[in-house]
């Protein structure tokens, strides 16, 4: 076997010599409402990119369709904005066949919850390499206020006017219950330096890093973290040594857990909530965990050495 | 005293047993040794949806039929000459179809007249009585009771004494059965493959015992080297030789041996078959795999294709290349899973909302589903399409030998490009002319773009202006248009011109043939044509056309008979590819189809080719 054919794809052979600065990761003005939670996320992103000075041809940003889908327009990498719900496959297959590039997937709550539902769920288990972002706001916003599957219980919009009727879904309860999740954290838009360091703590991370990030759409659900922002004492803070530590938020939040991010099952009870508080932290993350890209690598064999392959295939059909 | 030799240029060979029974086993390895005698071979697989049908039942009847011959052999035929039959009801199964010829030679198994059952005994008498109306020859065989001194269940065991049995009457190679067997049994223990060596031996001697007839199909010496396998085999095969390597799939019938091929094959050659977890998903990572530089490829059926219906509007809008083999099977719905219908040319072709034009080629044998592959790849990397490569249940599982291809490394896709995008290029920097622009993969300095779903312009920038969407309409359209411009009009079989001209695609070209050939035997003047190429069709349909008095299409899909009630000229609905070549052309195109859930019969074709001069066609 030879790695000879990859060569092109493992050496960097002329990408970003100088040191990148914020500028030059950002791309187009992003067209969101002022106000929307989208704004803060891609600040903190932005951070991140330059923070680690990724290379932008060597990084993805993959979304589906939504406000927040439009993230990838915005960044000066790669981009690929498919389709309603489908973010993760299109990046399941990027870093299966591309393990050098850094992949990110970024979802709304309709996108990831309901119509990529299925695809979400199984992302867990394959725990494939790269950062998911679930940028929740609670409501379908670009179609215009329609209740999304995290939308809380009685809370108005255009197609349930009574009030949804279900419970809210809870996405970190979910994530945590499936086989093979490896990272799972909260965070929210009104803390900037948190949720850059759960983003950090996100892309360094082997496996697949599911963020959920509170944040309001400022037409349809500006008020739905008000007691959080509001007061302080409503949030509870997850700290540990090997979880995200970040003075900021833990001078301004007093109330801390010290939780160990290694204990699955009290991660799961930490992510039922139940006392109404808002909890931000990392919840769990596991590096154990396989990684599907990684039990799945493409095998490095040259044109030559395949079609001698091929070959011998050929003989056991032999006449 | 030496046996009766029969020689014929071809004959078909049907077993047929319970589900689970093995008579798929014993018919493969029948036809494999065949082909690797020199003889040309196309075997059909008989099978039912269900994995487990319930015992002798004519619903359930699973099995194979071999077609061989002395040259190459391109469809089923129309009836067997010698059946092997496991009981009478799967026996009156094709009885009933009329899948046998006047004259065939019945071996069957006669454990049912003495069974402990009374139903059962009752129904074999009926059964032959049935049978008896008819003039095969049955030739009753104790297989139970002989497989019984060898295996302790006989349902284990009977197939392989069939085989030897077959072998026996054709006169085949015993080396050449033995080693069959071994391969075919790979993954099982030493005990099993010698069991079944047994098993075949004591066929071979009671055929040696009691048949005073043999029947020899003589092979043809051939200098050149070929090989023999199914159209999923061929199928994955030719995805390995043309260097893709990225396969992502959800199970679904007939489609998936694709799979189970490459996932043992792959493995070996370099590549990787992802099961996703349903079927958007299969498509969705065989698109991310090639927006990273490969040219990736999935494997479905109807519903799948259904499923996938966004995403490959996403794949064209992207111009993201994208390989997609749909094994069609009947429809509508679930339809007839494990059966053959030519069933997903229009929704192939206009499944997507908005314009989404895409490539569409139809191998007609399985060599062809081979070679399709390779240009499948090509054109989608070359045109930045999606391609579409329409087998059928029948191709998927028929076996036929072809010339070995000679492997080229120039079929094998290049390893992505990495090198910097020039300066100032934009990633749809669409050719006026053509609508071709330069593919761009990441890890490519200065080729960072977005791509999107969204109507972008040709820096990949979304856009609602009006003159945008349309320019982006233009130039992904344009691309077919470039493409047709590089195919070569259809051959016409026959006379350049005549009465009437058959027009057909995939699978049946073998059948359809065949039938012509014998319609002109007859004095008819009929012609036919095939087409690889659904989209973009192939040049020049409409001046060969205009060659022949009438033009008919032969398909295995539904149209309206026009003497069915409420049925006119004017509302009957028609083939597929009747309503393809009529847009196309505006030609008054005719069509003759079916879907039994079998391929189609020559000597059906034949009968709807002669009505068409009787009656004067259905116009």
């Amino acid at each position: 076997m030879s790695g000879s054919q990859f060569s092109l794809l493992d050496g960097d052979v002329c990408g970003d010599e100088r040191h990148l600065t914020i500028e030059d990761y950002s791309s187009a003005v992003p067209r969101w409402c002022p106000g929307c939670g989208d704004h803060s996320a891609l600040g903190a992103m932005q951070r991140l990119l330059e923070s680690e000075q990724l290379k932008r041809e060597k990084t993805v940003f993959c979304s589906g369709i939504g406000c927040s889908s439009r993230f990838p327009h915005y960044l000066k990498t790669y981009g690929f904005h498919g389709l309603h719900g489908r973010a993760l496959p299109v990046a399941t297959g990027i870093k299966m066949t591309r393990p050098d590039l850094n992949v990110f997937a970024i979802m709304g709550d309709g996108d990831c919850c309901s119509i990529g539902l299925g695809h979400w769920l199984h992302a867990v288990r394959y725990n494939v390499d790269m950062v998911a972002m679930l940028l929740d706001n609670n409501i379908y916003g670009l179609t215009k206020n329609q209740t999304s599957p995290t939308t809380p219980q009685g809370h108005k919009s255009n197609t349930q006017q009574q009030g949804s009727y279900l419970p809210a879904l809870n996405p970190l309860s979910a994530t945590l219950g499936i086989t093979n999740c490896s990272f799972v954290a909260q965070t929210s838009d009104w803390t900037p330096a948190h949720l850059f360091q759960t983003l950090k703590a996100a892309f360094h991370h082997k496996g697949f890093s599911f963020v959920r990030v509170l944040q309001r759409c400022p037409h349809f659900t500006a008020g739905i973290y008000q007691d959080a922002v509001r007061h302080p004492d409503n949030v509870e803070l997850l700290t540990h040594s090997a979880g995200i530590c970040e003075p900021e938020a833990e001078g301004l939040y007093k109330n801390h857990i010290s939780h160990d991010p290694s204990d699955l099952h009290e991660a799961r009870r930490l992510a039922e909530g139940g006392n109404g508080k808002f909890r931000l932290g990392l919840f769990f993350r596991d590096e154990s965990r396989p990684r599907y890209n990684e039990t799945r690598a493409l095998p490095k064999y040259t044109a030559e050495e395949k079609i001698e392959i091929l070959n011998a295939e050929l003989d056991r059909y032999a006449v | 005293m030496e046996p009766e030799v029969l020689h014929c240029s071809e004959h078909t060979v049907e077993v047929v047993s319970d589900s689970g029974e093995g008579a798929q086993k014993c018919g493969q390895i029948f036809g494999s040794v065949s082909a690797k005698m020199g003889n040309g071979v196309w075997t059909v697989e008989i099978i039912p949806a269900e994995i487990q049908p319930p015992a002798r039942n004519a619903a359930g009847a699973s099995g194979n039929r071999i077609r061989i011959g002395t040259q190459t052999v391109t469809n089923w035929g129309d009836r067997a000459n010698v059946v092997v039959a496991f009981n009478e009801q799967v026996l009156l199964a094709r009885h009933r179809l009329e899948a046998l010829a006047e004259d065939a030679v019945i071996f069957l198994e006669d454990m049912w007249e003495k069974h402990e059952d009374e139903k059962v005994r009752a129904e074999w008498q009926a059964g032959l009585e049935e049978l008896s109306r008819a003039r095969y020859r049955i030739i009753r065989v104790p297989m139970e009771e002989i497989c019984l001194t060898v295996v302790d269940d006989a349902r284990k065991g009977k197939n392989m004494f069939a085989l030897g049995l077959l072998c026996a009457v054709y006169t085949r190679d015993m080396a050449k059965v033995k080693a069959q067997i071994v391969h075919q049994f790979r993954s099982k223990s030493d005990e099993v493959r010698e069991r079944n060596i047994q098993l075949v031996e004591l066929g071979v001697r009671w055929a040696e015992e009691h048949l005073p007839f043999r029947i020899q199909v003589p092979p043809t010496e051939s200098d050149r080297p070929m090989v023999v396998m199914n159209g999923n085999e061929a199928v994955g095969m030719g995805a390995m030789a043309a260097g893709m390597d990225y396969m992502a799939m959800y199970p679904i019938t007939p489609a998936t041996s694709v799979s189970h091929y490459l996932a043992e094959a792959f493995h070996k050659a370099g590549g990787v078959v992802h099961q996703a977890e349903d079927e958007i998903a299969a498509v969705g990572c065989a698109i991310g795999a090639s927006f990273a530089g490969k040219v990736a490829f999935t494997v479905t059926s109807g519903p799948g294709l259904a499923l996938k219906t966004e995403f490959i509007g996403l794949a064209t809008m992207t111009e993201t290349p994208l390989v997609v083999v749909d094994v069609q099977r009947g429809g509508p719905s679930t339809g007839l899973p494990t059966k053959v219908e030519q069933a997903d040319l229009l929704a192939a072709l206009f499944g997507q909302p908005g314009d989404a034009p895409k490539v569409i080629i139809a191998p007609a044998t399985i060599e062809e589903c081979f070679h399709s592959m390779i240009t499948a790849r090509r054109i989608a990397e070359a045109f930045r399409c999606v391609v579409m490569v329409l087998t059928d249940a029948n191709l998927a599982t028929g076996v036929q030998p072809f010339p070995r291809p000679k492997l080229d490394p120039r079929w094998q896709a290049r390893q992505p490009d990495q090198g910097p995008v020039p300066k100032d290029t934009r990633p749809y920097e669409w050719d006026a002319r053509s609508g071709l622009s330069r593919r761009f993969i990441p890890g490519q300095p200065e080729g960072m773009f977005v791509a999107t779903g969204l109507s972008h312009d040709e820096a990949s920038r979304v856009s609602y202006v009006a003159a945008t969407n349309a320019l982006g309409l233009k130039m992904r359209s344009r691309k077919m248009a470039v493409l047709s411009e590089t195919l070569k009009p259809p051959e016409v079989r026959g006379d350049r011109s005549g009465d009437l001209l058959v027009v057909g695609w995939g699978s049946t070209k073998g059948a359809i043939e065949e039938a012509v050939d014998r319609a002109r035997a007859k004095g008819l003047k009929v012609s036919s044509t095939h087409l690889t190429f659904l989209a973009p069709m192939q040049p020049g349909l409409k001046e060969i056309f205009s060659r022949f008095k009438k033009v008919m299409t032969v398909e295995i899909n539904h149209s309206d008979e026009l003497n069915d009630p409420f049925v006119t000229k004017e509302n009957r609905r028609l083939s597929q590819l009747c309503w393809l070549l009529r847009a196309h052309t505006l030609v008054d195109v005719d069509c003759w189809s079916r879907c039994f859930g079998e391929p189609l019969r020559p000597d059906h074709i034949f009968g709807g080719i002669e009505r068409m001069f009787t009656k004067g066609g259905q116009r």
